[in-house]
């Protein structure tokens, strides 16, 4: 079968001889679009989640041949004409990050997670959001963080950290 | 040499690799797609005791897309990988035979055109055993002495007589905890990409220590080192499990040499439980003697611990009580449990993280059996030389932290009773504190430094960056021991075609690759200024044997630094297009031996518990650590929140639910065996103690990987008890636990 | 995975007539389904995607007061729509406590109640587990157990249902919208749950090749809209099935309860609905000792299937926490940790 999807802003179609190939594994395997990672392939981690639609999605539960016809947004598709995306420079600067695997579905669910629900300004509704993204380093606190900033509103309880 | 001015080091920069991090552009060894790479994956084992009686290799093979199925019967061969040149004797799974020794051990191996075909091919397998049943029960097991604690220590220690002490105590302590198996679970599985070219090998695998896996390629392959070159940019994630080359790794090399084509195999998170080491099930038993100022005088810490039935790792569990609380007399003793399990291993903190975790309860028990705040007692028995050496400490700044720690907790206004505290939404809180130490360490380390005419440098050491920053803070090293601002120092590492930087582990990949690059820097300084010296047309003519300090790519003469000269110069009129300096730093320095080494902590941490339905969140967290010099403190922050969590993670949620009867593991994923989710991480705070120590190595810096996972886990548990006045024994600490406790539950 | 034959379906009949076949399944989100495939527990021959059947996909207010959601709305679409979550808040909550952000943008509300139990030994191929293999025996009944069934199980199947959205589901007597060859039929969704019995390889009622196109909410549920809530106690914050959960909606009139609906989860192979305790609620007049007494009527049938008599006691406290705070009410504010004991202000005795 021949999947056509826009692919970070591009057409992009491919020829797929087996359906059981997902949507994490055409990506990475197939069109060498190795941002997007595997950290279980079950669901149950995050490290996969890609924009289908503009919504957050665990690539690794979706079979290639689901998503024909619909739009994938992929880290790769984050910064334009080599301009981070801002969300990417509040990872940065709050350091969001540590060995950096987790950190593309990190990004992706960030963005992902406004056009799902009505912001408040509540590190709260952040952690509970970002709790399908694992990260076994610990950078949770810089997450939230920076999910704060890069939303617009950086809170007062919970986010103790002092800017250094 | 502490943060100045104008350096780099101290100084709280954003990651250098942040950029390729944040677009997807770093190169994880799973990222790695050569031409016409097969895939390759693992079949693993069902049982934990026998031996495959059969495999249905034709059946995979029909399968389209199934290149080659590997097992013992073709494996290409390879020297013996339990042979005297293994890490500590530790043997590799590696199809060696069909005898099964845990489950997950590797079986076969599917190579195919895609990684579908591969995973089908290997589910085709469908294996029939010969089943005996396994050891799989810790609690009924056998036990033996254990001939090591962890790889180095003794297995059984003794200072003072802990027998009489303990008789003549005034008061006694003597209670059993119990921690879980633990896996590391890296975001990152294990992952190899391996091409063969002729006899030369290439190969991209996340390693915490490149050389070391160059030259256990190179022993098992019987090919020299250089023709094998391991590539590491990025790991994601390791903490232990990534310091050694594990059989999965090398069978991946074995499938391509066998297919002759690159091959990829990537593990599956489940079969992440078996061969990949873990920290072993613990069961510590205390026993605490007090005199009437409540002062130890005896501490015995007997610990079981499980570990494989073919390889022996024992988790060094007793490790901190010799090297924490001051008492008369202390013993430990280590017993081992053989299990059909994977061999236990390295994990983040190991030994002192299970050690710290029953002993901090320990301490909080006898606080209040004594009525004493834990604190109070903590600082009570305070060491102030090592207990077990009677060393002093090279530097040990324990109680600013407590201090620091306390004011900025609010500690003082703790009840000393439990059960006292509850929130406006009528939850239960409570307090508790631990005290956090890790040992400062450090390995042998290389690296070199190339100065070029045009002024700039290239610094270049085998350092591996798992998370910890190394990408950053070494840069930091480099421009400062060169007197270069940052972007004059072009750092490389993650390839073992440098400079051995020993094993990124143990907290001590700072003080070992760090030391290194000062150490080549400092020396290609020292060069530089002997040329000026001998030059009559430099400034610095004449200055042979004085101080030069160099800054911004120049060097000045210290007593007067009208007189400098700058390195484009310096090289220009020597004619010279570079120089280079190589380095080797390395544990034997004789001072090491005179002082005793940690790094130390205080955390603090308040929990609510519902006070009927026994759920616990930890709403606070506040550590205070003094670790020597801090290279990059945001850096470090992170490194301490990490290990906050991780000691989150300890205390309540991480277990490794074994089946008794098969041996499997029924938690295997990351669904079942919970690690912290962000919501599960209210508040953290990390202050940085200062700590000068002129002793530990030339940065004066001591590790901060591992510190913030001791102290935190206790800190957590005793904040459960001052919350529910139910005292938990066991990790992780559960719902069940709260509420099932006869008479006592809340 | 087994290679299998994909068939993208345009219409219901052309979806439920492709599944007539052997060993057909359908495929809606496929959080669940692309993972058991990927264990090996389920090995189809054909997946007939219905992802693409638009309407399927959308929340219908019914003339009569009731709701009917088609089985492809998402769980996040579902969760957040503004008219249904504030007619059913309790649904709302179940929902957004269940699995990730990630998987409820994913998972339909059709597969959300037909996903499979998360018992250990079901998912592991090498262990014996009736329900894969009917007749292997329960490798649960002398094993890890402690967060299995306590009501409802049988000696040959002790799992759990792992939904959260059935639970406040079957608490507001919801219907099961069935299509098949032959025709249309509606089921509640209380009985098209199974329990185990001797048969612990069926879960539901559902026929090979039928298909659920929707699922209706009668018009008085939401007359329970001021004081419907979900709690689910589990053992990290967020991202983890429940140990136990309970829906609880009443109609409160001047403390007193007109109606009331009781639903647990987590204690058996299906949402567990708490008639008993309900009828004990009726016409009563809200108060801890009222609770309490409906708890214990709840739970009076409860047995431990094995090492998890703890989760009985744990059943009762959440059921009279659960009606506790249904009672305080719900609030226009949506909460930052949906079904979470942490997510309120509740107003607790001291020793409960
Ligand atoms: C890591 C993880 C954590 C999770 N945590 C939770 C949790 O806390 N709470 C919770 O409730 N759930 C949880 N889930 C489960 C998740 O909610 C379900 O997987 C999801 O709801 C299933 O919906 P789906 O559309 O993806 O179903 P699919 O996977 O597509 O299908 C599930 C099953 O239903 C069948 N099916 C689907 N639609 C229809 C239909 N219309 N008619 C007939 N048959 C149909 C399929 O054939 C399949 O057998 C979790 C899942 C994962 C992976
Ligand atoms: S409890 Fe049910 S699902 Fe679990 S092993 Fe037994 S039969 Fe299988
Ligand atoms: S890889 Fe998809 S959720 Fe883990
Ligand atoms: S940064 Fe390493 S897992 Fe998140």
């Amino acid at each position: 079968m021949i999947i056509r999807i826009e692919l970070n802003e591009k057409p992009c179609s491919i020829e797929v001889d087996d359906p059981r190939v997902t949507l994490l594994d055409l990506l990475r395997e197939r069109l060498n679009l190795t941002g997007t990672k595997k950290g279980c392939d079950r669901g149950q981690c995050g490290a996969c989640t890609v924009l289908v639609d503009g919504r957050r999605i665990n690539s690794c539960l979706t079979l290639a041949f689901s998503v024909d016809g619909r739009s994938v947004t992929t880290v790769e598709g984050l910064a334009k004409g080599g301009k981070l995306h801002p969300i990417q420079e509040v990872f940065i600067s709050r350091d969001a990050l540590q060995c950096g695997f987790c950190t593309p579905g990190q990004l992706m669910s960030a963005v992902g997670l406004a056009n799902e629900m009505p912001l408040r300004n509540d590190p709260e509704q952040i952690r509970e959001a970002m709790s399908g993204n694992l990260c076994r380093c610990g950078a949770y606190q810089g997450i939230v963080e920076a999910i704060m900033d890069y939303h617009g509103a950086l809170s007062t309880d919970g986010a103790t950290h002092e800017t250094i | 040499m502490r943060g100045r001015h104008g350096s780099s080091v101290g100084q709280p920069l954003t990651r250098l690799d942040g950029h390729l991090k944040v677009t997807g552009a770093a190169v994880y060894a799973a990222d790695n797609n050569p031409p016409g790479m097969l895939h390759a994956v693992m079949a693993t084992s069902d049982i934990a005791n026998g031996k495959v009686a059969s495999l249905e290799i034709e059946a995979a093979k029909r399968h389209p897309g199934v290149v080659e199925v590997m097992t013992p019967d073709n494996r290409p061969p390879i020297a013996d990988p339990a042979g005297p040149d293994a890490p500590f004797g530790w043997r590799l799974d590696v199809l060696q035979s069909d005898i099964v020794h845990y489950a997950k051990q590797p079986i076969a191996v599917v190579i195919a055109t895609s990684l579908e075909a591969a995973t089908e091919g290997a589910a085709l397998l469908a294996p029939r055993y010969e089943e005996h049943s396994p050891v799989a029960d810790f609690d009924t097991a056998e036990t033996f002495a254990a001939t090591a604690a962890g790889v180095f220590g003794p297995a059984r220690d003794e200072m003072g007589n802990v027998e009489t002490e303990l008789h003549a105590a005034t008061f006694r302590l003597d209670e059993v905890y119990d921690t879980p198996a633990q896996y590391h679970n890296p975001m990152e599985p294990h992952a190899i990409v391996a091409s063969w070219d002729g006899d030369e090998l290439t190969v991209d695998t996340p390693s915490q220590g490149l050389i070391m896996a160059q030259r256990r390629i190179s022993d098992l392959f019987g090919i020299p080192l250089e023709n094998i070159h391991v590539r590491s940019p990025f790991l994601g994630g390791g903490f232990g499990n990534k310091g050694f080359l594990a059989g999965p790794q090398i069978l991946g090399i074995l499938a391509a040499r066998l297919v002759g084509k690159p091959v990829k195999l990537v593990m599956r998170r489940d079969q992440m439980y078996g061969p990949l080491g873990h920290r072993g099930r613990t069961q510590q038993r205390f026993q605490l003697g007090l005199d009437d100022d409540s002062k130890l005088v005896a501490l015995n810490h007997t610990i079981k611990a499980a570990t494989s039935i073919f390889d022996e790792f024992v988790e060094p569990a007793g490790k901190i009580s010799q090297t924490l609380y001051a008492s008369r007399a202390i013993a430990t003793d280590h017993q081992a449990v053989p299990m059909h399990i994977g061999t236990p291993g390295f994990m983040r903190a190991p030994g002192e993280a299970s050690g710290s975790a029953a002993l901090e309860i320990a301490m909080d028990e006898a606080a209040f059996a004594r009525g004493l705040d834990p604190l109070e007692f903590r600082l009570n028995n305070y060491a102030e030389v090592e207990p077990i050496s009677g060393k002093p400490f090279s530097s040990k700044e324990l109680r600013a932290c407590y201090t620091q720690g306390a004011a900025r907790f609010g500690w003082a206004d703790r009840p000393l009773l439990p059960r006292q505290m509850r929130n406006e939404a009528g939850l239960l809180v409570g307090w508790g504190v631990g005290t956090a130490t890790f040992p400062t360490l450090m390995f042998n380390g290389q690296a070199r430094a190339v100065l070029t005419a045009d002024g700039a440098a290239t610094v270049e050491t085998a350092a591996a960056d798992m998370g910890q920053g190394a990408w950053t803070s070494f840069a930091q090293i480099a421009a400062d021991s060169l007197g270069l601002s940052l972007d004059k120092v072009e750092f490389r590492a993650g390839s073992s075609k440098f400079p051995d930087a020993g094993i990124a582990g143990g907290s001590a990949h700072t003080a070992t690759a760090g030391s290194a690059i000062h150490a080549a820097g400092r020396d290609l300084i020292a060069k530089l200024a002997a040329i000026a010296a001998r030059d009559e047309r430099s400034a610095l003519h004449g200055t042979g044997n004085k101080d030069i300090v160099a800054r911004d790519g120049r060097l000045y003469l210290r007593e007067d630094e009208d007189r400098s000269d700058s390195y484009i110069d310096i090289l220009g009129r020597a004619g010279l297009g570079e120089i280079r300096s190589d380095s080797k730093v390395g544990p034997d320095d004789p001072i090491r031996s005179d002082y005793a080494m940690h790094a130390h902590g205080a955390v603090f941490a308040e929990v609510l518990v519902d006070p009927e339905l026994g759920q616990v969140r930890v709403s606070r967290l506040v550590g205070a650590f003094a670790a020597g010099a801090i290279i990059n403190p945001r850096l470090v922050r992170s490194q301490y929140y990490g290990g906050m969590i991780w000691g989150l993670s300890f205390a309540l949620h991480e277990e490794a639910l074994i089946d008794h009867r098969s041996g499997r593991i029924l938690n295997a994923d990351l669904a079942g065996y919970h690690v912290p989710v962000n919501a599960d991480v209210v508040s953290l705070e990390a202050l940085i103690v200062d700590e000068y120590d002129p002793h530990v190595n030339a940065l004066g810096a001591k590790g901060v990987g591992e510190l913030g996972i001791t102290g935190t886990v206790g800190a957590i548990a005793n904040a459960v008890w001052h919350a529910t006045g139910v005292r938990v024994r066991r990790y992780p600490i559960k719902i069940t636990d709260l509420i099932d406790q006869p008479g006592r539950s809340i | 995975m087994k290679r299998f034959e994909y068939i993208r379906a345009t219409s219901v009949a052309e979806a439920t007539s492709a599944a007539m076949e052997q060993n057909a399944v359908f495929l809606a989100g496929g959080t669940n389904l692309v993972d058991l495939m990927k264990v090996g527990v389920s090995r189809p021959d054909r997946v007939i995607d219905i992802s693409g059947l638009a309407e399927l996909a959308r929340v219908e207010f019914l003339p009569n007061g009731g709701v009917r959601i088609g089985a492809l709305v998402l769980n996040t679409d579902l969760a957040y729509h503004p008219q249904f979550s504030r007619d059913y808040p309790s649904v709302a909550e179940a929902l957004l406590s269940a699995a990730s952000g990630q998987l409820r943008n994913a998972a339909t509300a059709g597969g959300n109640i037909l996903q499979k139990t998360r018992c250990s030994y079901f998912f592991d191929l090498a262990s014996a587990c009736n329900k894969r293999q009917p007749g292997a025996g329960c490798d649960a009944r002398d094993g890890e157990n402690h967060g299995l069934a306590i009501l409802g199980w049988s000696l040959s199947c002790i799992a759990t249902h792992p939904s959260d959205f059935a639970v406040p589901m079957v608490a507001l007597d919801a219907v099961v919208e069935i299509d098949g060859i032959s025709g249309h039929r509606e089921v509640l969704l209380d009985a098209f749950y199974t329990l185990p019995g001797d048969y612990p390889e069926r879960e539901t009622v559902l026929q090979p090749g039928e298909l659920v196109v929707a699922i209706r909410l009668p018009p008085e549920a939401k007359t329970f809209a001021q004081h419907s809530r979900y709690l689910k106690l589990r053992d990290r914050t967020s991202f983890a099935f429940a140990l136990v959960s309970v829906a609880a909606s009443l109609v409160v009139e001047e403390g007193m309860i007109r109606d009331a609906r009781i639903a647990l989860g987590g204690v058996a192979l299906k949402p567990w609905r708490a008639r008993a305790a309900e009828t004990r609620l009726k016409g009563q007049v809200c108060s801890d000792t009222l609770f309490r007494e409906a708890a214990e009527v709840a739970l009076a049938d409860a047995r431990p299937s094995g090492n998890n008599a703890a989760k009985i006691e744990l059943s009762r406290r959440l059921v009279v926490r659960a009606l506790r705070v249904a009672e305080a009410g719900n609030t226009d504010q949506p909460r930052s940790l949906p079904g979470s004991v942490f997510a309120e202000q509740p107003k607790v005795s001291a020793n409960g």
